[in-house]
């Protein structure tokens, strides 16, 4: 469903311009979890920005069902990084997740209501009412992945989603992810830079070179489902996985034994 | 409670008697500063096709504005006998009522801050006073001291305390708790906490007042020689709109206009190097 | 204890600090201390304040002075917010009128009395004038540094749910300045009242609380009564800025909350 050929992004330009992006290829197909793993200030969020129609590269282009994207599609959401940024502090949790909805021509009971089932998926029917900043880290990242389900992308693009929250909640948040996807018919496109979350959450990691980012390895992985944090961790595919994520993150060339 | 920062204005960087170095300098103003003469032209072909009494060109003021001020001799920078009666009398107003205002109000800030107990006291005396629009005071003023600079300098100082003290209060109050016990710790005497720790701490904040104080003494000078003084500009202006002589009036509010602007620029100036040798001393010690 | 209760009630200790100064000038005055024909009793002054207080033609000039106060802010905020918004939302507009804003704002708003005592002959007309060019300038730099303000990712957040620039404007932009808005107003509302006030003393034929004070001048016991009208108007200033505060405080809870401010 997702098609990327050779997206390149500069950013600048003369002697200060900064290449983020050197030339990415990447196919997705529908219903897949790929995980983008690479080292911090790679270019990752740029990618992102680039698939959300949110910045134009400077070359290549990012299909979706088969149109360009030029401005942002219908059919996408996007949790940010920065999700205490991204919701909005003057309303509340509940408008937080409704106002998207408007843009679909929902009514405004109908927009009540699938802003509530999407907060009961993420366990926190309690705080419709409450403001996101009478909320923890956790519990805003959790709204803003209620305010991304109650849009029902076809694509969901998630930035280190669980980037600044504890392990608990991370652990939680992870295996939420792994849930509703199976309730919902979504692609996702899940940005880290923890190989361990990479592996356990993904279908696929991609892996990424520091900037200008390229891919330097793409593996499958398959392990025997459901997965659950103590079990799936322990598993030797796991074990692998994780050591070969890892050193392609720290770009050493991969092991001739598990290229793909 | 606090006069908010964002009032002030973000572009000391627009300074357009700065001395730009080279080529780059010149574009760089005149891509900022073309509307300026361009908005002029409009105000002269508007004014002149215009063509009622109270709407002279600036060309008219500019003329009206040079006889009456600048006709004298170069030996005084051409500053008419007028212009030497006038202005300097208002700048001294203005200056002192400021200068006053800053002492008094810093010096009641800093108590009020430190004192937990006296803000307790005084604080709504000192909202209260606050909330007196200052001009209402010349009524009040006229009949006591009759007019002249007492009662000028004391409606200047009434109005303009306010930020400083506040702000003052608000700088003192919230020194970093670390430097005070720093300051505790070493056995600092109370006047060398005073000097070395609080007053320098609060001088962003007090700066910020004195700032906001004085575009306010400007409008109070202004006011308190409208309603009485017999000199000053803004005696003249009065006079002016009393003689039905709009291009003089235009002329006053043009110099008055000028003086504010260049009143912020040189505080501008002073609170920038102030506030660097601030940040510089910070992290020397 | 009962001193710490004391103490630690900054209600009880603020009424304390006000009786007090009434006292001791009320003592200054009765122990001839203070000439009286300068300084009225203070007993005097406070049964004025009363009396004022039911006095209809001096209601009647507060209603002025308020009237056109309010008319004045309104005219403000209804012209100046837009612009600003528009101001705010081109860069290279507000390059290019940022200079003249930075001319125009150092004319000290009095000055212009004068010039529309001349033009506007109709009183009101002309306060409502002179307010909203003194109060225009802390509306619209307030509008302007909120706009700047505004959270890129909070921007983003919309445009990637596939929302216009319009909508983006109107959804996020000025939810987000108008904590900062509201504080223009606000400082606009002091000098709003500054304004009207001095455009009553100087104008005549006009009415207000400015009109009345002249007016009172003349009579003989009429220092008492502007010393009592001077009280009501820093009243009228104390009510007008505290509404102001606590409409903000009620409104935008979610700033003051996430900013931590206080007060
Ligand atoms: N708007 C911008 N202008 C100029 N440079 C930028 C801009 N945004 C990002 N960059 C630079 O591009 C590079 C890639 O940024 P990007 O945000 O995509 O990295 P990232 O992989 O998401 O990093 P992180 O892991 O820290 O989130 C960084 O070096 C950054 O400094
Ligand atoms: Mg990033």
């Amino acid at each position: 469903m997702l098609e990327i050929s050779n997206l390149t992004h500069t950013y600048g330009s003369g002697p200060s311009a900064h290449n983020a992006l050197g030339g990415i290829d990447l196919n997705v197909s529908e219903g897949e979890l790929v995980c983008i793993v690479g080292p911090s200030g790679c270019g990752k969020s740029t990618l992102l920005r680039s698939i959300a129609g949110l910045l134009r590269p400077t070359g290549g282009q990012v299909v979706l069902n088969g149109a360009p994207v030029a401005q942002t599609p219908d059919d996408l959401a996007v949790v940010f990084q920065d999700y205490s940024r991204s919701l909005f502090p003057w309303m509340s949790v509940a408008d937080n997740i409704s106002l998207p909805l408007r843009r679909k021509g929902e009514g405004r009971k109908q927009r009540a209501r699938s802003a509530m089932e999407a907060l009961e998926q993420v366990g926190l029917a309690g705080a419709a009412d409450k403001y996101p900043w009478e909320l923890s880290g956790g519990m805003q990242q959790r709204v803003s992945i209620a305010r991304a389900l109650a849009y029902r992308p076809a694509l969901m693009l998630m930035d280190e989603p669980f980037g600044s929250v504890d392990a608990q909640t991370r652990e939680d948040l992870e295996d939420l992810t792994l849930r509703v996807r199976g309730h919902h018919n979504m692609t996702i496109l899940l940005i880290t830079h923890d190989i361990d979350e990479s592996v356990y959450v993904g279908d696929r990691v991609v892996v990424l070179s520091k900037a200008p980012a390229r891919i330097v390895g793409d593996l499958r992985v398959d392990l025997p489902g459901p997965r659950d944090q103590i079990n799936t961790r322990e598993h030797p595919d796991f074990v692998r996985l994780r050591a070969e994520v890892g050193r392609l993150v720290r770009g050493m060339r991969t092991s001739p034994a598990s290229a793909s | 409670m606090k006069h908010s920062a964002p009032a002030s204005p973000k572009s000391s960087g627009t300074s357009p008697g700065g001395s730009p170095s080279g080529l780059r300098g010149v574009a760089r103003a005149v891509s900022r500063l073309w509307l300026v003469p361009v908005a002029l032209v409009l105000w002269e072909i508007g004014t002149r096709a215009a063509d009622t009494p109270y709407f002279p060109s600036p060309t008219t003021i500019a003329v009206k504005m040079r006889e009456m001020w600048l006709n004298g001799p170069a030996s005084r920078l051409w500053l008419s006998d007028l212009a030497l009666e006038n202005f300097p009398p208002s700048l001294a107003r203005l200056f002192a009522g400021w200068a006053l205002a800053g002492v008094a109000g810093i010096v009641l800030g800093v108590m009020l801050g430190r004192s937990v107990l006296l803000a307790r006291f005084v604080d709504p005396l000192v909202h209260f006073g606050r909330a007196i629009p200052p001009p209402m005071l010349l009524p009040l003023l006229i009949p006591l001291m009759s007019i002249g600079t007492q009662m000028q300098l004391t409606t200047i100082v009434f109005g303009v305390i306010w930020p400083v003290l506040l702000n003052t209060v608000d700088g003192a109050r919230y020194v970093d708790r670390q430097h005070m016990e720093t300051a505790r710790v070493f056995g600092l005497s109370w006047g060398q906490r005073l000097w070395r720790v609080i007053l320098p701490s609060s001088t962003p904040k007090i700066f910020a007042g004195l700032r906001l104080s004085l575009s306010l003494a400007l409008i109070l000078m202004v006011i308190s020689e409208l309603v009485g003084s017999t000199n000053g500009i803004g005696f003249q202006l009065r006079a002016a709109e009393r003689a039905f002589d709009p291009p003089a009036l235009w002329g006053a509010i043009v110099v008055l206009g000028l003086l504010g602007y260049v009143l912020n620029l040189a505080f501008f100036a002073i609170e920038r190097r102030v506030l660097s040798w601030h940040r510089a001393a910070k992290q020397t010690t | 204890m009962t001193r710490q209760a004391v103490l630690g009630n900054r209600v009880l200790c603020g009424a304390l600090g006000v009786a007090g100064l009434l006292l001791v000038m009320e003592a200054a005055g009765r122990a001839e201390l203070v000439d009286p024909t300068v300084l009225p009793l203070t007993s005097t002054i406070l049964t004025r304040v009363a009396e004022l207080a039911v006095d209809e033609e001096f209601l009647v000039n507060v209603g002025a002075t308020m009237t056109a106060w309010g008319l004045g802010l309104l005219l403000t905020v209804a012209v100046t917010v837009p612009l600003g918004l528009l101001l705010g939302s081109l860069p290279r507009l507000e390059t290019a009128v940022r200079p003249l804003i930075e001319f125009l704002r150092p004319i000290p708003s009095v000055a212009l009395i004068p010039l529309a005592i001349l033009i506007f002959p109709d009183r009101l007309d002309l306060k409502i004038a002179v307010i909203f060019y003194a109060s225009c300038w802390p509306v619209l730099i307030n509008t302007m540094y909120g706009l700047q303000d505004v959270d890129p990712v909070a921007k983003e957040t919309l445009r990637s749910f596939g929302f216009g620039p319009l909508a983006v404007l109107w959804r996020v932009s000025l939810p987000s300045t108008a904590p900062f808005i509201a504080t223009g107003v606000r400082l606009a509302g002091g000098i709003a009242l500054i304004l009207a006030i001095s455009a009553e003393l100087l104008a005549g034929g006009s009415d207000g609380i400015g009109a009345y004070v002249i007016k009172a001048g003349s009579s003989p016991d009429g220092l008492e009564f502007i010393i009592a009208a001077t009280m009501w108007a820093g009243i009228l200033g104390v009510v007008t800025n505290s509404l102001f505060i606590g409409a903000e405080r009620r409104l935008f809870r979610w700033h003051t909350a996430r900013a931590g401010v206080t007060g």
